[in-house]
């Protein structure tokens, strides 16, 4: 009854070609929009912006990228913390090379540059497939941290071999730096996840979208009935690295404000958006957000019961958590491979016949 | 002959020990690919897994002490006993074998049939999932294998090739480790070799890995051989848990040996046993001869992060399915 597409008539191909199509997605929508822009901002404090929401953001943004080359185009990758570091660094140089440009300019450009090293990182995926493109892409993670780390260039000859965050403001609000307030974190990447939102979804809908799932489900038959893969690939190649490397580039500025590189953009950090996409939901821009806010939760709600609540020792409480986390990934790849968002998609089911099942 | 010519030709021999030990993880991957198509990246936590057990057991350690602790408040940590090496060594193939049952059982049986992707990610999975157990159940600090493997340079080497070069060359300098695990290695693959040749389960595990249809029409039982390539997998982990580990302390670092030998893989072939020695070989030698004559004096040092990587990547865009692997045949 509440959820259906029934008498929601549509009387121009504008209307038709909405990015909500159905009218309750739509309300949902705004009210989400309301709540995020403007309540959340007014309560925000410290805590639950580093704890939560500025991570929550900042990784849905990459898994939102690292979804569209994996779950809409079928190529996994290893890389994403070597493209995360990419986009860290290149803001850095930028920020610190161009200091009287707006940071949101340094951070668009950072995610340009990540996508051009995307698509050189990517050019092997013409030729190989599957597990072994897979490793190909650990080359770019172990290749990019190593180069971060060794030529000092990128970190601007400190001695420390760290590089930090100068204080950037945005319409006279410092985001980046010591002095942030919270909110200014929240709201910069909230902004930066809506736009990359919007913009992901609308490409997966149109004709890029369509070529790039006619390469995941079978790449020769796409071939065959006129997709080019070499632009197809490329392109995901290329959209998922600018989506990774403004996540990586706010990652940096905005929420860590240091960064050693092999520390916050190692391997693990691949794995970690690699499983936000696997529980999320392959191929779904919901499914990004929903397994990025579980994988952000998780954690802090383990160490809430365990060491707040229990009064266990941390490190036994970080050891369950990777317990937890590998027998959910197990779980849901043998219960549910298609992840949150295909009970989103079974909940909206049950919804379209609410509360009269038959 | 000059000394850096004999320094070079050092650098090649000590690549090749590290190959050896790269091919040694490589072919737990390979026994499990080829019987199962399943590509576990879980192999390398299942070496440090392995060897954690070993020195849990040998110390008499009480598995999940961290827990019950934290949980009853009591502290007990050792159970006073010590046990003798071979006598643990056994336990822990005991408890690799339960292991391999466990994950047939619990998580592979219902996956029979996806595609090889989710497969892969699945044992993403159970790497995290068995690093924490690991963790939980013997602690996480860096522990130390004391199986009495000789350590250090053999001198005899060092004083039997010194003669080799003039006086600024003093012999190769060779772990005795190495040599040891060089041995050991062999004496696994050699005996790999003859259990897949000429036992009645190994001629199974070949066939199962030829058409898993054809095997299971002629009356094998696919679920116990996938049992058995994990058992085997798992002891393969374990020697190459206890030769790592014994070369640089039980800890986590162990468990990215796996990530060493992916490329190893790409180069082989997933699916040859050969191509996993010649592969591991090859990368080995490679990232120390890169390192040594490019990687340190120009570029920073610290190749050998990425330099098997590269190779792979770069190997792979002109033979993509490896050195010794099938062809690849795609249909639509």
């Amino acid at each position: 009854m509440l959820y259906r597409e029934a008498g929601d008539f549509k009387t121009s191909y504008h209307a038709d070609n909405q990015t909500f199509p159905i009218k309750f997605d739509r309300i949902g929508f705004w009210i989400t929009m309301a709540i995020a822009f403007l309540v959340i901002p007014f309560v925000i404090n410290d805590y639950w912006a580093n704890a939560i929401f500025v991570p929550f953001l900042i990784y849905a943004i990459a898994a939102i990228g690292l979804n569209i080359l994996t779950g809409y185009c079928g190529q996994v990758s290893l890389g994403t913390g070597g493209f995360m570091a990419v986009g860290a660094y290149a803001c850095y140089k930028l920020m610190t090379a161009f200091p009287d440009v707006s940071i949101v300019i340094h951070i668009i450009l950072a995610g340009g540059i990540t996508a051009a090293v995307g698509a050189a990182f990517g050019l092997p995926s013409l030729r190989i497939k599957g597990f072994y493109l897979a490793v190909a892409t650990l080359a770019a993670q172990f290749f990019l941290v190593w180069l971060f780390n060794k030529v000092a260039w990128f970190y601007n000859y400190s001695a420390s071999g760290q590089i930090n965050a100068p204080e950037r403001f945005v319409a006279g609000v410092a985001v980046t730096g010591p002095n942030t307030a919270p909110w200014a974190q929240y709201m910069i990447c909230l902004v930066f996840l809506t736009v990359c939102a919007l913009i992901a979804r609308n490409l997966t809908r149109g004709t890029v979208g369509r070529s790039w799932m006619a390469i995941r489900d079978m790449d020769i038959a796409a071939e065959i009935i006129g997709v080019n893969p070499l632009k197809a690939k490329l392109t995901a190649f290329a959209v998922s690295s600018f989506f990774v490397g403004i996540s990586g580039a706010l990652f940096f500025s905005v929420y860590l404000g240091a960064v050693e590189v092999g520390e916050a953009f190692g391997i693990q950090k691949s794995f970690l958006v690699l499983f936000m996409i696997i529980i999320g939901g392959l191929g779904s821009i919901f499914g990004c957000f929903a397994g990025a806010a579980f994988l952000v939760l998780l954690p802090v709600a383990l160490k809430v019961l365990g060491v707040d609540v229990l009064g266990w020792p941390t490190d036994l409480v970080a050891h369950l958590n990777l317990v937890i986390v590998g027998a959910l990934i197990m779980f849901f790849l043998i219960k549910e491979p298609h992840g949150l968002a295909q009970l989103w998609r079974l909940a909206k089911e049950k919804l379209r016949l609410w509360p009269f099942p038959y | 002959m000059s000394a850096d010519f004999l320094y070079g030709i050092e650098v090649i021999i000590n690549g090749l020990m590290a190959g050896v030990l790269y091919a040694l993880v490589a072919l737990g991957f390979v026994l499990i690919f080829k019987a199962s198509g399943i590509f576990n990246y879980a192999q390398g936590v299942m070496a440090l897994f392995a060897a954690l057990t070993l020195v849990g057991i040998m110390e008499g350690q009480v598995p999940f002490s961290h827990l019950i602790n934290a949980i009853f408040g009591t502290e007990v940590h050792h159970f006073g006993w010590e046990v003798p090496a071979l006598l643990a060594i056994a336990f822990t193939v005991l408890i690799m074998i339960g292991f391999a049952w466990a994950v047939q059982h619990f998580v592979f049986r219902h996956l029979v049939g996806q595609e090889p992707i989710i497969l892969f990610m699945a044992t993403i999975g159970l790497a995290y999932f068995l690093e924490g157990v690991g963790d939980l159940m013997w602690g996480s600090d860096i522990k130390t294998l004391a199986l009495g493997l000789p350590q250090g340079g053999s001198l005899v080497v060092e004083e039997w090739t010194a003669g080799l070069g003039g006086d600024d060359f003093y012999g190769f300098f060779i772990d005795k480790l190495d040599m040891i695990a060089t041995i050991v290695a062999i004496l696994l693959v050699a005996s790999l070799i003859i259990f897949a040749q000429y036992t009645k389960q190994g001629r199974a595990m070949r066939a199962v890995a030829d058409d898993h249809q054809a095997a299971l029409s002629v009356g094998i039982s696919l679920n116990f051989i996938w049992v058995l390539v994990w058992s085997l997998a798992g002891i393969v982990a374990l020697v190459a848990g206890v030769m790592w580990g014994a070369k640089s302390g039980v800890q986590f670092s162990l468990s990215l040996i796996a990530l060493k030998a992916l490329p190893v893989l790409m180069l082989g072939g997933f699916t040859s046993i050969p191509g996993a020695i010649v592969g591991g070989l090859i990368i080995g030698v490679g990232e120390k001869l890169f390192e040594y004559t490019i990687g340190a004096p120009y570029l920073g040092g610290a190749t050998e992060n990425w330099f098997a990587y590269m190779l792979a990547l770069i190997f792979l865009v002109f033979r993509p399915q490896g050195l010794f692997g099938e062809k690849i045949i795609e249909r639509v």
